[in-house]
């Protein structure tokens, strides 16, 4: 289901999270593997709104600067993306949180995503720092 | 279908409601009368509580915690499992506020015959004060910054019983220190001989007091322990029914049931919309190790928002922060430096939020942030940054900001930096757990679903004894004041079994 946009996935994903930009290949694979599993369970509509969000966001930027989301450099992806997120239409900005949670949700919810942010809650609780 | 199985009373939901009317039923169940109870979640082991969050969330939660709103601007929490939500809550307990209930003006419901019952079942789960050498500085720098800006700050009372300080609670405690009803009420209900049963969603209830019901097959290897029943489709035969499956089960449930309700059935959904705010400090605090929710501020009489200390996981942390890209990234990079408060909005019942029924059954939640219910938001996320600020942090996240970091040299801007011109519903991650409404009590059916005891109107043998009960918004934390609902529930079960059950 990814691997069709994966090139723009990682590049929506890098201007999300700048640290994803630092992931290996199968680093990036586990974070993908987060987003597929959150999709799977969706309702299928949801899943082709998804796969097109991201495609739209590839060529809406073509409309915009003149180039495909790819091939712009980070400080334009950045802008491109906050103006989605501001967008008048509540529909675009639904889309872009989703698309923002999912990518949050794949870089973030990695153990070794935690743990490059220094999260340290451990079952054992105190017990864990003494 | 298996062969049609009787009950007296059958119980829908096992969590503060169901478990609650579970355990008050057992001297009908020692007089010989067969009580049921139907959880459609699984119940768990108590070693399969890892306290990891990608892991525990779609175990616990219904979509993974993520359940979204009719149009997408809201997150609603609820858990599916033995104990319902009582699993994943902090534990947090607090009595129905009298003004409230003055408000809510039902006829026959008296704030101190709750009182009463709600005494017992803090005592029933442990329900104590934390020793304050026992809370972390995420709650301590609330406590002190909230005095310094002057708020009136109270503990909250958790029920906890040898807690580690794990922080986990949200994902199920993994040490089974929190008292909910999984602890407490269902297992002294299995012992008085009430049978649980779980991985069984009710599919309908029929007029003729019969439940089609659906239990679920365990998967290979399945986190959870298989059902008690074989899995396949039942008919359950009831005398009596009471649902306690939580207001997005007993809703969707009552609204796709071939039942004569009162027209507001659904009606009048309140949930205390919430958002998260993230302070940074300037050296590293303990937030991540410790109870999350010792404190909190009640401003809901005079401001309508309430704060309560938290700290939430890495995912859910990253999904509060408003934007994204190095603004956002740096925010979670300071993790070990980070303060969090949830701000609740202290929203009102309104007949057009309410609970539907989407083509397969499922619930679909209506709701519109009013101008009320955003300006009581901004006073909240105001409110927070002045805390923060007081405490020392040296910036704030506020998603009512834009851009949403505020510096402490900017502290005396705050209550022009947040504002509601910056809200943008789908923009900012607003969420939900305290789910509210649709089967309203009330004195007919002309405006309410049920009568004071849970009663639906013109159906004496169907109960509703969960949060779906509450006219309006609670304003603070709802667990307690459901059990103290649920037992009256019970109550009034119990002196009727004369003319229900013969």
């Amino acid at each position: 289901m990814l691997e069709d946009i994966r090139p723009v996935l990682r590049a929506i994903g890098v201007t999300i999270v700048p640290e994803s930009a630092e992931l290996d290949e199968p680093e990036w694979l586990a974070l993908e593997g987060i987003v597929r599993g959150a999709l799977e369970p969706r309702p299928r509509a949801l899943q082709r709104q998804f796969i097109l969000l991201v495609r739209a966001i590839d060529w809406l930027a073509l409309l915009r600067y003149g180039r495909r989301f790819t091939a712009l450099d980070p400080d334009r992806r950045h802008r491109f993306l906050e103006r989605l997120q501001n967008a008048p239409l509540l529909l675009v900005r639904r889309g872009i949180w989703g698309l923002r949670t999912l990518l949050l949700m794949g870089y973030y919810g990695r153990p070794a995503g935690g743990r490059a942010i220094g999260y340290r809650a451990d079952p054992r609780g105190w017990k864990a720092r003494a | 279908m298996n062969t049609p199985a009787h009950y007296d009373v059958v119980i829908i939901g096992s969590g503060a409601g169901g478990g609650t009317v579970a355990q008050a039923l057992v001297p009908l169940a020692q007089a010989g009368k067969r009580i049921l109870v139907l959880e459609r979640g699984p119940r768990f082991r108590d070693q399969e509580f890892t306290g990891r969050e990608l892991e525990m969330a779609p175990l616990l939660y219904a979509d993974s915690g993520g359940f979204l709103s009719a149009d997408g601007t809201m997150t609603l929490a609820f858990a599916r499992c033995y104990g319902g939500s009582t699993v994943v809550y902090t534990g947090t307990s607090l009595t129905a506020p009298e003004r409230v209930i003055r408000r809510w003006a039902v006829p026959g419901l008296d704030h101190g015959d709750l009182v009463a019952r709600s005494r017992r079942y803090l005592g029933e789960n442990n329900v104590h004060l934390l020793p304050t050498d026992e809370l972390n500085d995420n709650n301590r720098l609330f406590a002190l910054g909230a005095r310094k800006a002057a708020y009136a700050v109270e503990q909250f009372p958790v029920n906890v019983k040898g807690c580690l300080g794990s922080s986990l609670c949200n994902l199920g405690c993994p040490n089974q220190a929190k008292q909910g009803t999984n602890r407490v009420q269902l297992p002294a209900a299995e012992r008085g001989g009430v049978e649980v049963v779980t991985r069984a969603e009710v599919l309908r209830i029929d007029p003729d007091r019969s439940l089609a019901v659906r239990v679920a097959p365990a998967a290979d290897r399945a986190i959870g322990l298989p059902s008690e029943w074989a899995p396949g489709e039942y008919r359950v035969e009831a005398r009596v029914v009471v649902c306690a499956a939580g207001t997005l089960g007993t809703n969707p449930l009552l609204l796709r049931s071939p039942l004569p309700l009162p027209a507001s059935a659904g009606r009048g959904f309140t949930c205390h919309p919430a958002l998260i705010l993230v302070a940074v400090h300037s050296q590293p605090i303990t937030n991540d190790v410790g109870h999350p929710k010792s404190y909190f501020v009640d401003r809901g009489a005079e401001e309508g928002f309430v704060l309560e200390t938290c700290m939430y996981f890495p995912f859910t942390t990253a999904k509060a922060l408003a934007g994204f890209g190095p603004p956002h990234s740096e925010v979670m990079r300071a993790y070990p430096r980070q303060q969090q408060i949830l701000v609740l909005s202290a929203d009102r019942a309104d007949p057009e939020n309410r609970i539907t029924v989407d083509q397969n059954g499922g619930p679909v939640v209506h709701y519109r942030f009013t101008p009320d219910v955003v300006a009581r938001l901004v006073r909240g996320n105001k409110a927070a940054a002045r805390i923060f600020f007081a405490a020392g942090a040296t910036h704030v996240h506020a998603p009512f900001a834009d851009p949403p970091l505020i510096e402490a040299r900017d502290a005396g801007l705050v209550d022009a930096l947040i504002d509601a011109r910056h809200w943008k519903p789908g923009k900012q991650s607003i969420t939900s757990a305290h789910l509210m409404g649709g089967c309203a009590m009330g004195g007919s059916a002309a405006h309410s679903v049920t009568d004071a005891w849970g009663r639906v109107h013109g159906l004496p043998w169907l109960r509703v004894a969960d949060a779906s009960l509450f006219p309006d918004a609670l304003e603070i934390n709802p667990y307690v004041t459901i059990m103290a609902l649920a037992d009256r529930v019970a109550e009034g079960v119990r002196r009727d079994v004369p003319q229900l059950l013969g």
